[in-house]
């Protein structure tokens, strides 16, 4: 199977003249209740334009894991405007959401979440599970992706007879399987030793420089710094970096 | 190549709520099966634990039940052979106003047997009727001194030619009496084996004779066993024509007929009009009941302590599989976060754990199937039994095991599907 094609299709119609942001919050807040209340995300505006690589570094308790599950579609903001791909995602029922999370996010997480006693394949198979894209189809491009990653000979290994980079790869070869509008990824070398870290990061400027929109969300400065843009959040509160 | 690939990937949307509706999360049923199939075999030590309890329970039940009916075959297999294909013919007592004889009774004719012998599906028939002696006795020697009496309480019998055979009878030695006999009322008699034995008469190439009163028979024949009419071992069979001729009588009391397996019941029916075609209400039929009945009444004896066991051993299977599977959601959480995360809705995660604990269960049913079949089979080879079994079992216990895996599944497959994303993926992996 030839892989000369772009990972990333362009994200907009050709015949749209303005290509609409992947991701557009405005004014977005997030408190949970409680006393006192808790104002996790303040008045966050962001845009994030396709094929573009965003970090958003914070220190823990900054509001950056409210900030991800908000761009994730894991959790609703308060109050504030979330448009994704141009729609307007808030008021979305919890099954819509879902569907839409499935489709057009890939996440990475620091510690993989790959399933054990799973094959790597069937791992990244998971990817367009939920959107009933038939089996064979998942199969090819998984194959393809894991190639794509480097990983093509580890098909029909278990993840714990893998390295801590070469499960990261499994991980993003399983967020980028269906195509995402965003990969979201979350201190992705968090769990990682120096070398897998650069390795990792290195995969995200491929990717980024194939037009796949990145937000890589970390505490590590060494991280954010390989971005294109980037941003900090400070008690719930986005500033330029 | 790829390019058919990516076109199966969906475009973006066009940014409205109902496009959005059409694009919500689904799942094939093939998939799920699939991802619950894997789920099961990625854990194969946890599977044997979850499912001993439906295991144990399942193979309680089939082999009580299979054991039941293995045995309620037994019974009535052997009841079958002995007393099914028996049909016994007696005269009735005659209705009002038809004409009777004095007695009240009608009367059977001399060749009943062989009226009877002509059905389809009898084996063997023959006449039994007692003879009533009078004052006369049985004994082995002529009396010459009537106060040194050497008789015996033995009773006289008459029968056809076919009477032994219809009673399923062996001779010990000798030979029967046959229709020669019976038509030149020849002074003949077969002893019964313990008849026999009180005359002193063990084997008849001597010419032994017997006297009934102040008559001598010569003994041709004794027999050995018979499997019907015990008490034709107890007495001296005589031929009816010679019973008609010394003792008058007149007509004879009962057919033995002996039918094929399977015709008794059809015997039964057609006998009377055989007998007396003009009055097949005058003749009484005694007939096997159908073998269902016979069937139906040993099933009811199956140990309802072992029916209990196993009923219990099933909602201990049922608590296993719950409880093993809210470990297993527990200990999953993060998968569940995971899938979440891929697009997967609440009512997938349930399917998913319904799905899982329902294979289980029907793994377990299989298997608790498969061993008390052998249990069934272990025990009728041991005991030398035809076993039986109801292949619907085979069928219903699979089918159990996973209605009580969905039904067990149904507690932790809720709880998996309330458990937040955000929570689930906050727990490492």
């Amino acid at each position: 199977m030839t892989t000369d094609l772009p990972l990333v299709p362009p994200a907009s119609d050709a015949n749209d003249p303005a290509p609409l942001p992947v991701v557009e919050l405005i004014d977005v807040h997030r408190s949970y209740p409680g006393t006192p209340e808790v104002l996790a995300v303040r008045g966050v505006d962001l845009r994030i334009e396709p094929g573009e690589y965003l970090s958003i570094v914070g220190p823990s308790g900054s509001g950056k894991s409210t900030l991800l599950h908000l761009l994730g579609l894991l959790d609703r903001p308060t109050s504030g405007v979330y448009r994704l791909d141009g729609q307007d995602v808030a008021e979305l029922g919890e099954a819509a959401r879902s569907g839409l999370r499935g489709r057009r996010i890939g996440f990475v997480f620091q510690t993989f979440h790959l399933i054990g006693g799973r094959t790597v394949l069937d791992n990244v198979m998971l990817s367009m599970l939920y959107q009933a894209v038939p089996r064979a189809v998942r199969k090819a491009r998984a194959v393809e992706v894991l190639e794509q990653v480097g990983l093509s000979g580890r098909q029909h290994f278990l993840p714990t007879k893998l390295s801590g980079g070469e499960r990261q790869r499994v991980a993003i070869a399983r967020a980028l399987a269906g195509r995402p509008s965003l990969l979201l990824a979350d201190e992705p070398t968090g769990n990682l030793d120096h070398q897998n870290a650069s390795g990792v990061l290195d995969l995200f400027d491929t990717l980024h420089a194939d037009g796949l929109t990145l937000a890589v969300i970390t505490h590590d400065d060494q991280v954010s710094r390989r971005a294109e843009r980037r941003v900090r959040i400070s008690d719930g509160e986005l500033s330029p970096a | 190549m790829s390019l058919s690939i990516f076109d199966q990937v969906d475009p973006p949307a066009p940014p409205t709520i109902s496009a959005s509706r059409r694009r919500k999360s689904r799942i094939r049923a093939t998939d799920l099966l699939d991802e619950a199939v894997l789920g099961i075999g990625s854990r194969p030590a946890r599977l044997v634990l979850t499912m001993i309890g439906t295991v144990v329970g399942i193979g309680a039940l089939v082999a009580t039940l299979g054991l039941g009916q293995t045995a309620g075959g037994q019974i009535a297999q052997r009841f079958d052979a002995v007393a099914a294909t028996r049909v016994v013919l007696t005269p009735a007592e005659a209705p009002p106003g038809a004409p009777d004889d004095d007695n009240g009774t009608a009367e059977l004719p001399w060749d009943a047997a062989e009226r009877v012998g002509r059905l389809a599906g009898v084996a063997a028939a023959g006449t039994y009727t007692e003879i009533d002696i009078g004052t006369d006795s049985v004994s082995g020697v002529q009396l010459i001194d009537p106060t040194n009496s050497a008789t015996f309480d033995i009773p006289v019998v008459a029968g056809s030619p076919g009477l032994l055979d219809a009673d399923v009878g062996t001779l010990a030695t000798g030979r029967f009496f046959d229709a020669g006999h019976d038509r030149r009322a020849d002074p003949v008699a077969v002893l019964g084996a313990r008849a026999a034995q009180k005359l002193g008469i063990s084997r008849v190439d001597s010419r032994p004779s017997i006297f009934i009163g102040d008559r001598s028979y010569a003994v041709i024949g004794v027999i050995g066993a018979v499997e019907r009419r015990d008490a034709l071992l107890d007495a001296v069979i005589i031929p009816n024509g010679t019973a008609a001729v010394r003792f008058n009588l007149a007509a004879p009391s009962d057919v033995d007929v002996r039918t094929v397996l399977g015709a008794a019941q059809q015997v039964g029916r057609q006998a009377a009009i055989a007998v007396a075609p003009n009055q097949p209400d005058s003749v009484k039929v005694s007939a096997p009941p159908p073998p269902g009945r016979l069937g139906d009444a040993v099933q009811q004896d199956v140990n309802g302590l072992f029916l209990a066991f196993g009923a219990l051993a099933l909602v201990v299977g049922g608590f296993g599989i719950a409880n093993v599977t809210l470990l297993s959601v527990m200990e999953r959480t993060p998968e569940i976060g995971l899938r979440r995360a891929l697009g997967a809705k609440r009512r997938h995660i349930a399917g998913q754990f319904l799905v899982e604990s329902g294979v289980i269960g029907m793994i377990g049913g299989l298997i608790g199937a498969a061993i008390g079949v052998l249990t069934v089979l272990a025990a009728s080879i041991g005991r030398d039994w035809t076993p039986v079994l109801d292949l619907r079992m085979a069928i219903a216990a699979p089918v159990a095991g996973a209605l009580i895996g969905l039904l067990s599944g149904a507690y932790p497959a809720a709880k998996a599907a309330t458990i937040e994303p955000i929570t689930a993926l906050r727990q490492g992996s």
